[in-house]
């Protein structure tokens, strides 16, 4: 656990490419293995990986990981929709917990590690900050195959990281809007009805994967 | 819980937005929850909008944590996870209604508001008012407008107005310019989830008299 985090602290995407090469060269290589064709466009995905070791093993060098890369990013996410630092760097820890806590319910087909995080982390400011009950969707029961296919897993995180990707290329002002409807407390009536989503492809992705569910 | 019926009438992508965003309040979300455990298609785009979440998250320039943060939040994962919510068992509507409800619609408390129409108020924040209507067969809601939104999810049954015909699942998004009067479909009472962000404005002065009277 004694590692350095301001490894993962830099905010460049080349400081993070390092990051990633320090800490998951054997995550990238396991992957090559399985994805020999793709492996080149999607270096990170890695994140599901130390989910998993959070999952079955336990693995506290994974969390200390993760949590160098993401916490820093919750708090500022959570700053900016309106908590003061103590507060942001309490529910900072508490978002990590239920993080933890909860990665068994982590669903890599269905999400990428920085959503799935993001979901944590708005309902914890709902929770605190607004001091609401958060009503949830029904959970949906999966089919016989409970593990998720791994061509699933492969495209849902290659899409979230293009999508990333093509949020990063949007004009700063339309970055703005789409930032202030997310962080900035936004009535429903002023968030603007065309925010050219660069939403892609992954809309019919995630209907796709309702359709292998078993109904009750 | 899924109907078999084929839902037409959607959630918008401003409140799918501000679901996701987190910006809604708490008797929007019930409705919004309540739609999505029911129509597959807007759980699709919510999850989508999520992932629009999760890249704003991941694209965060950082806030760097207190020297112990990792230190605390191990010791708060040590304390195990806070106790679940007891989940609803066996209701005919979908779980995240259920839980406002205490159980069914054999649970619920109505009171009559006039001309066979009854209501139950669900217990949410302020911001915005929750409600369970009862519209007898044939029935009508006394004709009304809007000050700022109205959402109406069907349950059971149908009703129809001025605009279109709603079946169980429908949503109806009325806004101030919307002036209608919903009729239940002979044959089946209708029951539905409403939440408004404004108190309705009635036409005649009858209803005007119940609306002080019963919250409407």
């Amino acid at each position: 656990m004694g590692m350095n985090l301001d490894i993962v602290q830099e905010t460049g995407a080349s400081g993070r490419q390092l990051a990633y090469a320090a800490f998951n060269s054997n995550a990238l290589d396991d992957q090559k293995a399985n994805f020999p064709a793709v492996t080149q466009t999607i270096p990170k995905n890695i994140w599901v990986d130390h989910l998993k070791r959070i999952q079955t093993d336990q693995d506290q060098q994974a969390f200390a990981e993760l949590f160098g890369y993401f916490a820093p990013r919750v708090k500022a996410f959570l700053m900016k929709s309106g908590a003061s630092p103590g507060m942001a760097e309490d529910c900072t820890q508490e978002v990590m917990a239920t993080l933890w806590h909860k990665a068994h319910l982590f669903d890599p087909s269905r999400a990428s590690v920085s959503t799935w995080i993001f979901t944590i982390a708005r309902n914890k400011n709902i929770d605190a900050l607004r001091k609401q009950r958060r009503p949830e969707p029904e959970e949906l029961t999966w089919g016989p195959e409970a593990e998720p296919e791994a061509s699933d897993v492969l495209v849902m995180q290659q899409e979230s990281d293009q999508l990333s990707q093509a949020m990063k290329a949007l004009p700063g002002q339309q970055r703005e809007l789409i930032e202030k409807a997310y962080f900035g407390d936004l009535s429903h009536g002023q968030i603007a009805a065309e925010t050219g989503l660069p939403l892609g492809t992954i809309k019919s992705r995630l209907r796709l994967a309702l359709t292998k569910l078993a109904r009750r | 819980m899924n109907t078999m019926n084929k839902i037409t009438h959607h959630l918008s992508d401003q409140l799918l937005i501000g679901y996701s965003a987190g910006s809604l309040p708490e008797a929007f979300n019930l409705v919004v929850a309540t739609h999505l455990s029911m129509c597959d298609e807007c759980r699709a785009a919510a999850q989508s909008f999520d992932s629009i979440g999760g890249a704003l998250l991941q694209a965060q320039p950082t806030e760097n944590l207190g020297d112990a943060a990792l230190a605390k939040t191990m010791a708060l994962i040590a304390k195990g996870p806070k106790a679940a919510a007891s989940k609803p068992v066996g209701s005919d509507v979908p779980d995240p209604l259920s839980a406002y409800i205490g159980g069914g619609l054999n649970d619920v408390k109505w009171r009559p508001i006039g001309l066979g129409v009854r209501q139950a108020v669900l217990k949410t924040s302020h911001a915005a008012t929750a409600r369970l209507l009862y519209i007898p067969s044939g029935a009508a809601v006394p004709d009304h407008g809007h000050r700022g939104t109205e959402l109406t999810l069907v349950l059971q049954g149908a009703f129809r107005d001025e605009t279109a015909r709603f079946a169980a699942g429908d949503v109806e998004v009325a806004d101030e310019e919307l002036h209608h009067k919903p009729v239940a479909e002979i044959g089946h009472d209708c029951i539905c989830l409403a939440a408004t962000d404004a108190p309705l404005r009635f036409s005649a002065w009858i209803p005007r008299v119940a609306q002080s009277l019963f919250r409407l």
